[in-house]
């Protein structure tokens, strides 16, 4: 006989295990539908790899591990995928999650598939690729993928494996079922398990008050090196932790694993599961979960496949609603509310329980912690949880984290012996969360501030090379200049130069076809102008035809161009009467600009007074007229747009002014053209 | 030796005060230039408190410069995205008395992600040049968009966008951010079982 050690505090709760152990497992059957939620075990969500509409078949793989901590899903019959949408899950959120929904065909059609005829010859590493590629993920209630769990590093040597079929959680019993029916299979996973991991000495760990499954598994264990080990029930037994204390002595450290002191731990479920997917090649696609409770005519463990909805197994256990306020997944210590009991079942769904309010009441109202210290009597991680209470309910996170919150399992120990009814273990949930928050929150700014920082750097970077271009681009022109400096003459200025060479250029610009270009000038002007006044006319015309608002400011748009045009015109015509023939403009280099200025100017003047006074009378009516007609247009204009009237006050004088002007022209040119 | 501090007590005494002084002074002198810190080393630890988001609504070009301002004096109730929590770490590490947040630079809010409506955006580039860590993705004339990881929810893109394509979307629950809330004070605590059914039925 082994020697059992014990762990610090536990709880007898009642057990409530025999209502639901009258009855061999049955089979749920297939329903019509399934719905498979992409993330049901700890870690990333798992990748669909199959289409809306495709047909699968039974063990066929729809989604793939998105990552190492991640397992795949298989279908669990065969039919066609109907959707791949949100629908809610079984999670204490309430929230919806991707899920595969599967329209069974009825026939149940398994995909091909082998195991392996002697696992004992292949790989390690080919095994646990197999237990990955079945998509198993721990079955105890945890969901943590099982192959990254068996793949310890290899230079650590694992001295115990041990398979829990403790299940100390009141009212479940799809452990104690399958290890009383299914004896022969666990001991063969465990065999397999043993294979992986090699261990020096594998231990199942069954509490007492499972007798027959201890017969069971005794039976099932003689002549292999397995042991069955029983221990003296107490909940929370089962924990991993827990589990190892008592089988070994040994205490896993806290925030540490149990590989780090060479311990691996197995659920049954998942053992059995192991067993299938090497020996069978079969995928986990179905698993043993009780339906219990007052609320259900006939408790007992269903074979159920993964994605049946709750409610569908409920009603073949004779569900009666009327009575139930609350459906739980898992047990009553650590289970949750489901938030509907259309959801599915997944690999973690270990018990169904429906209770009625006798049995299972809304917990009373909590009242003050009167510090009586039944919750550390009881934690069977040894911690102090009323101090983490406070600490939780003051916001004091990291004094709680100080106290050892990680190590809390939230069995729920604490808040079933409090006698103030606390909900404790909410407390340290959501002060867990707020703490892996706020480390996640340090790391996202830590990372912003690094980028952040980079950011500038880079900025500063791009200004100083921009700089540092500049300064060598004035380095090298002064470089320059200082070299021209020395080859062309010393003593000579660069900045004298550089005017003697914009002096040269002007002047070589007049000399080189200064008439011409003047006349070229005014008749492309005219050109334009005219071509301007066109568009400016059909863009009118169009105006008008459509009975447009913007006539009026096209009207003024034609009237400005055409008076452009006539003074161009005019223009043009002057400059062929002051030079008849091109003009030899024998301008010399050395003449700058100013001169040319003056002297244009003085060309200008002087075929002005060439001009007969009739000409200029006439030059002169017609300019007047131009800005007459300029002036009128705008006077309309600021009418038409309602201006201010002083504004519009002015504009009318102006054009007064503007007539009596032409006016005058008028009767100057009449009097010279009569003299 | 003896006979001179036998016979001049008072000025060996004077003689070796004066001594020890000299050697001390050299001595912490030395240690003044040789270990001297960079800086002010109070404006990285209140760094490290700041949320980082570089969104400026303290009035500063970004958190470290408000550290700055902080350790040369000014309130720590400036940063709305740090929240109350941060003026009460800020607080902490300052050992002052926290003050509430000021709403004059912006309320605490849920945390955002801003996110480019993708059919609207010009490619102008502005929000590229505007975002403090390099969150945002896109060359000139060619769709924009926001790398969700990266973004700190500063808000400093919206405001550039010349056609308003940029939405601060409130980050989106799924079953991995969830987590559990304290359970709710007041009306559920410190009542005795049987007022709660009463109080219930009215409610």
């Amino acid at each position: 006989m082994r020697k059992v050690f014990g762990f610090h505090g536990g709880i007898h709760p009642p057990e409530n295990k025999h209502q639901s152990l009258g009855s061999p497992i049955a089979q749920a059957g297939i329903p019509a539908e399934l719905v498979l939620p992409l993330s049901q075990h700890i870690g990333a969500p798992a990748v669909p790899i199959v289409e809306v509409g495709q047909h699968v078949l039974k063990g066929q793989q729809i989604a793939e591990p998105a990552g190492f901590v991640s397992v795949p899903i298989h279908a669990p019959t065969s039919g066609t995928i109907r959707a791949i949408e949100d629908r809610q899950v079984a999670h204490p959120s309430g929230l919806s999650a991707r899920c595969i929904i599967l329209a069974s065909d009825g026939k149940d059609e398994w995909i091909e598939h082998s195991g392996l005829a002697d696992y004992r010859q292949v790989e390690r590493s080919e095994l646990l690729s197999r237990i990955r590629n079945a998509g198993i993920a721990g079955m105890g209630g945890a969901g943590f993928p099982t192959a990254v769990k068996l793949a310890v590093k290899p230079d650590a040597k694992i001295t115990t494996l041990i398979i829990n079929g403790t299940e100390c959680e009141p009212y479940i019993t799809a452990d104690d079922e399958l290890m009383r029916e299914r004896a022969a299979q666990i001991i063969e996973g465990t065999e397999i398990l043993s294979c992986i991991v090699q261990p020096d000495e594998t231990l199942i760990g069954v509490e007492d008050n499972k007798p027959e499954s201890i017969a069971a598994l005794q039976a099932a264990a003689q002549g292999t090196a397995i042991e069955v080990v029983v221990f003296p029930t107490k909940y929370p037994s089962g924990g991993e932790k827990q589990l190892i204390e008592i089988l070994t002595g040994k205490q896993v450290p806290s925030g540490g694993l149990p590989a780090d002191i060479g311990i691996v731990c197995q659920n049954v479920g998942s053992t059995v599961a192991i067993r299938d997917a090497i020996i069978d090649g079969r995928p986990l696609i179905s698993r043993i979960t009780t339906v219990t409770g007052e609320s259900v005519q006939e408790p007992r463990n269903y074979e159920v496949l993964l994605g049946t909805s709750m409610s569908y197994l409920l009603q073949q256990a004779g569900y009666q609603p009327d009575g139930n306020k609350r459906l739980i997944m898992g047990g009553p210590m650590m289970g949750f509310t489901v938030p509907d009991p259309q959801v599915p079942i997944v690999k973690t769904t270990n018990c169904l329980l429906a209770p009625s309010e006798a049995e299972l009441p809304t917990p009373p109202p909590a009242q003050a912690c009167i510090r009586c210290g039944m919750c550390a009597e009881a934690c069977p991680a040894s911690l102090l949880p009323q101090q983490l209470y406070w600490f939780a309910q003051g916001r004091e996170f990291e004094k709680a984290e100080q106290h050892n919150l990680f190590d809390c399992i939230e069995c729920g120990a604490c808040s079933y012996v409090c006698p103030s009814n606390i909900p404790l273990v909410q407390y340290y949930r959501a002060a867990k969360a707020e703490v892996v928050q706020m480390r996640r929150d340090a790391e996202k700014s830590e990372h912003s501030r690094i980028r952040f920082e980079a950011r500038q750097a880079r900025l500063e970077r791009e200004a100083a090379e921009k700089e540092a271009k500049r300064a060598a681009r004035k380095k090298a022109a002064e470089e320059k200049a200082r070299l021209a400096a020395e080859q062309g003459g010393a003593g000579e200025d660069p900045i004298q130069a550089a005017i003697e060479r914009a002096k040269a250029k002007k002047a070589a610009q007049a000399a080189g076809a200064g008439g011409e270009s003047e006349a070229e000038k005014l008749e492309k002007a005219v050109q334009t102008t005219r071509k301007r006044l066109d568009t400016a006319e059909k863009k009118l015309a169009a105006a008008m035809e459509e009975g447009s608002d913007l006539v009026s400011a096209l009207q003024t748009g034609v009237d400005k161009t055409r008076a452009k045009l006539e003074a161009a015109e005019t223009a043009l015509a002057d400059y062929h009467r002051a030079n008849p023939s091109t003009e030899p403009v024998t301008a010399e280099p050395e003449v700058d600009a100013a001169q040319a200025a003056i002297k244009k100017a003085m060309a200008a003047r002087a075929a002005e007074a060439d001009k007969s006074p009739e000409q200029k009378a006439r030059d002169n009516l017609a300019k007047l007229e131009a800005r007459l007609a300029k002036s009128e247009a705008r006077l309309e204009q600021s009418r038409a747009a309602g201006e201010e009237e002083k504004i519009i006050t002015a504009l009318e004088s102006t054009v007064e002014r503007l007539k009596d002007k032409v006016a005058e022209a008028r009767s100057a040119l009449a009097e010279a053209e009569a003299s | 030796m003896y006979e001179f501090i036998a016979q001049q007590p008072l000025l060996a005494a004077l003689f070796a005060l004066v001594g020890l002084g000299a050697v001390f002074g050299a001595l912490l002198g030395y240690a003044a230039e040789r270990f001297k810190t960079e800086g002010n080393p109070i404006v990285d630890q209140i760094n490290e408190i700041l949320p980082q988001t570089q969104c400026g609504q303290c009035g500063h070009p970004g958190c470290r410069p408000y550290a700055e301002a902080i350790a040369a004096g000014e309130a720590i109730n400036k940063c709305p995205p740090g929240g109350q929590a941060g003026v009460q770490a800020l607080a902490d590490l300052l050992d002052m008395e926290p003050i509430p947040l000021d709403e004059e630079h912006g309320e605490e809010d849920v945390k955002k992600i801003a996110h480019i409506r993708e059919a609207e955006c010009i490619g102008c580039t502005k929000c590229i040049q505007a975002c403090p860590v390099d969150a945002i993705l896109g060359a000139a004339k060619h769709m924009h968009t926001v790398i969700a990881s990266e973004c700190t929810g500063c808000d400093l893109c919206v405001e550039p966008c010349p056609v308003d394509c940029i939405d601060m979307i409130p980050e989106e629950q799924s079953l991995q951010t969830w987590t559990w809330d304290l359970p709710e004070p007041g009306r559920r605590v410190d009542i005795i079982a049987t007022d709660a059914t009463p109080a219930e039925e009215a409610a």
